[in-house]
């Protein structure tokens, strides 16, 4: 189990990481999300004992390792940059940790080939790395992650430079290979949907704070915060600063929508409403659907759906429509909002919540 | 702006090519039509980059020309082709204000002062560095100074094409979205022609009026964002366009039905003429229905993505993946159906044609 108590890390008069606490528990996945500067390298470096915390401590399996070096910690570290030595081939890569451990030959052999099965380099072993494509390229690094045996795994972006479909065949292979090692580990990403399809746990990350930690989808689902709503939102959260008044929000000369039922006794004053793109529809999804009178600025279109970029009043949003709409340009709509997906966030940004 | 003709072109990094292998880029003879908005998808290694180079005169082509709006120009310098390009990583002068970054291009060109002034106040706005205006580009994030490089490739108006390689890739996500959709306002607006590679089909889908799918050096469909959705030309584009991508069965043709192991699915039309070959069926995993009626299956695995789910089950032995509303419930004797609307075949990787 690694445990971060109070972690704060301050460079000059910069706080890189301010006050983490986080627990991660052996044969877990665990993705720091957020984008970029919001501390995911910077929590990754504290983890690993490459930085040392300015206040705070690291605790492994109940161990104060606080100011231990990362020679001394048994981590493993995977950059967005494939990372390989040039001169090796595959094998003697993927072998190297094994190596430098003092393993016989037997024991690397056996290693090698399991990390190689696993990973899909069999074919690959006598070649040197400059020789493979990117995607091959990370894979024997991420091999060579595998057979460090590390307790702790750091993956920093390892897909980012990858082409979409390689990146959509290891993501979907990684969770499998966490879950055969006994390790922690942890995976860096900008993208709310990657994510996703990794499923496991989530931190949320915004200026070196970590907004949220929990299992990926209830984090998603269930924001503590307008925060970690929108940096778990892709395309990014709808959102409007509205007035309750009585069992409604309304907006001044505008739009009026019903409080969720839970959220009847709440305090009149301003909240800000949010919302995901794919619960803005074109259609009402059900009989409480309210409409939204909403100018379209520019339609983007995937094949199988449309993501119609609207202005409603002085706020952006976008519509994730099912199937292919081609709006004009400043052609007014009705949008739908579905009121049983309304997160309601008050003045400080927490969900708010009935006394 | 120009139309953009290449004629017969192909392309080999190797002295002598001898057959189609060594050939980065088989034959390729297509328009670019004048203030169209084009996109070159493919993986790595595909020939998009080398068909953006010889566009922009960076590589000269083994065969063929190049020609806009009829002038051959073939042996002609990047910079007397007269286009705007904006690469992966920021190309900018770091002694430079953001503002005199953008003036740069015009400046050189003999625009006028007060031109200068407002186009480069317009683009400022839509990258929205408003802020870092007179600020040295040095001290800006690695994402602000590729907003620059965006800002600069579009700040012209007389160019004959603007060229994009990659533009995206090392901004955020969210940045992403407000990018791409100005990239799209702006093209509504100037109708500039823009050729846009990418490997991110999300991109090349949403930015593009026709994509231009690239696999090992040939172009294998072009069309609209609807067409390489509903009816892939091949196999691979099937695959590489979607996520997760097309399911392939292979099947047995008889008539209007097509035989997948022990079940019988009812085709929409019969396949025109005797097709020969491996025969296959595409179907997306948005036009798998689970429910109670159809083939049974065996689950595997449901993936909850957020707003919906991958369901990926066993289907006469092979596993296909199937979409999921949020609302959707999966029931206990789970089977599966395929809509007609969502079904292609194809013989040796090529889709056929049906008749009617």
């Amino acid at each position: 189990m690694l445990e971060l108590r109070n972690v704060s890390k301050v460079v000059g008069r910069d706080t890189h990481i301010g006050d983490v606490s986080l627990t991660l528990s052996h044969g877990s996945l665990n993705v720091l999300l957020g984008p970029t500067l919001s501390g995911k390298t910077s929590l990754m470096r504290l983890m690993a004992g490459l930085d040392v915390p300015t206040s705070g401590s690291v605790w492994l399996d109940g161990k104060d390792v606080t100011g231990v070096a990362v020679q001394k910690r048994n981590v493993a570290m995977v950059y967005q940059q494939f990372i390989n030595y040039p001169a090796m081939t595959v094998y003697e890569n993927i072998a190297s940790p094994l190596r430098v451990a003092g393993h016989d030959r037997a024991a690397i052999d056996r290693e090698v080939r399991q990390a190689a099965e696993l990973l899909r380099l069999t074919p690959y072993l006598d070649r040197k790395p400059l020789n493979l494509s990117g995607g091959q390229q990370q894979r024997t690094a991420l091999a060579r992650a595998i057979v460090k045996n590390a307790g702790l795994v750091l993956l920093d972006e390892p897909l980012a430079n990858l082409d979409y479909k390689l990146r959509e065949e290891l993501r979907a292979e990684l969770p499998r290979i966490f879950s055969q090692s006994g390790a922690i580990f942890v995976y860096a990403t900008t993208e709310p949907s990657e994510a996703l399809l990794l499923g496991g746990n989530t931190a949320t990350l915004s200026e070196g704070r970590v907004t949220q930690f929990g299992p990926t989808i209830e984090v998603f689902r269930k924001p503590n915060d307008l925060l970690t709503a929108m940096t778990f939102a892709d395309p990014p959260l709808n959102t409007m600063l509205l007035t309750k008044r009585g069992n409604r929000f309304e907006l001044d000369g505008g739009l009026s929508l019903p409080a969720p039922a839970h959220l009847a006794g709440i305090a009149d004053g301003s909240y800000t409403i949010g919302f995901q793109p794919h619960h803005l529809t074109l259609a009402p999804a059900d009989d409480r659907a309210v409409a939204v009178k909403a100018k379209v600025t520019v339609t983007e279109i995937t094949g199988s759906e449309s993501f119609v970029h609207l202005a409603v009043a002085d706020e952006k949003w976008v519509m994730l429509a099912r199937g292919i709409h081609n709006f004009e340009a400043d052609q007014m709509i009705d949008a739908y909002i579905d009121p049983r997906h309304l997160m309601v966030f008050d003045s400080t940004g927490r969900m708010a919540q009935a006394a | 702006m120009a139309r953009i003709d290449l004629d017969h072109i192909r392309h080999s990094y190797g002295p002598k090519p001898q057959g189609p292998a060594d050939y980065a880029l088989k034959e390729v003879h297509h328009t670019f039509r004048d203030g169209g908005a084009y996109a070159l998808l493919g993986p790595s290694g595909c020939g998009k980059t080398t068909l953006l180079n010889i566009i922009s005169g960076l590589v000269e082509p083994s065969e063929g020309r190049i020609l806009f709006d009829g002038n051959d120009v073939s042996r002609l310098s990047t910079q007397e082709r007269n286009i705007a390009q904006v690469f992966q990583f920021p190309v900018i002068y770091d002694t430079m204000t953001v503002y005199d970054n953008l003036a740069f291009p015009l400046r050189n060109r003999g625009v006028p002062a007060d031109e200068i002034d407002r186009k480069v106040r317009e683009i400022i706005e839509m990258i929205d560095l408003q802020e870092w205006a007179q600020r040295k580009a040095r001290g800006l994030t690695a994402d602000q100074k590729q907003k620059i490089s965006l800002g600069r490739g579009l700040v012209r108006s007389d160019v004959n094409a603007i060229l994009f390689d990659e533009p995206l890739t090392v901004i955020d996500p969210h940045m992403k979205w407000v990018l791409r959709s100005q990239l799209k306002q702006l093209h509504r607006r100037f109708g500039y022609t823009m050729v846009y590679v990418t490997h991110d089909q999300t991109e090349a889908l949403t930015f593009a009026d026709d994509v231009v799918v690239m696999y090992e050096g040939e172009i294998v469909q072009i069309g609209t964002p609807d067409e390489l959705f509903s009816r892939p030309k091949h196999t691979f584009v099937g695959y590489f366009i979607g996520s997760p991508g097309m399911n392939v069965l292979p099947v047995a043709l008889d008539g209007q039905k097509a035989q997948l192991g022990g079940q019988t699915i009812q085709l929409p039309a019969a396949p025109a003429g005797k097709p020969a070959g491996a025969i296959e069926l595409g179907i997306r995993p948005e036009f798998v229905r689970v429910g109670r009626s159809g083939m049974p299956v065996e689950i595997s695995k449901v993936e909850d993505v957020g707003r919906y789910r991958i369901v990926r089950v066993m289907l006469e032995g092979r596993e296909i993946a199937a979409i999921l509303g949020e609302d959707e419930d999966i029931p206990a004797d789970p089977k599966v159906s395929f809509d007609p609307a969502g079904i292609n075949l194809y013989a040796d990787s090529w889709r056929i044609a049906t008749e009617g």
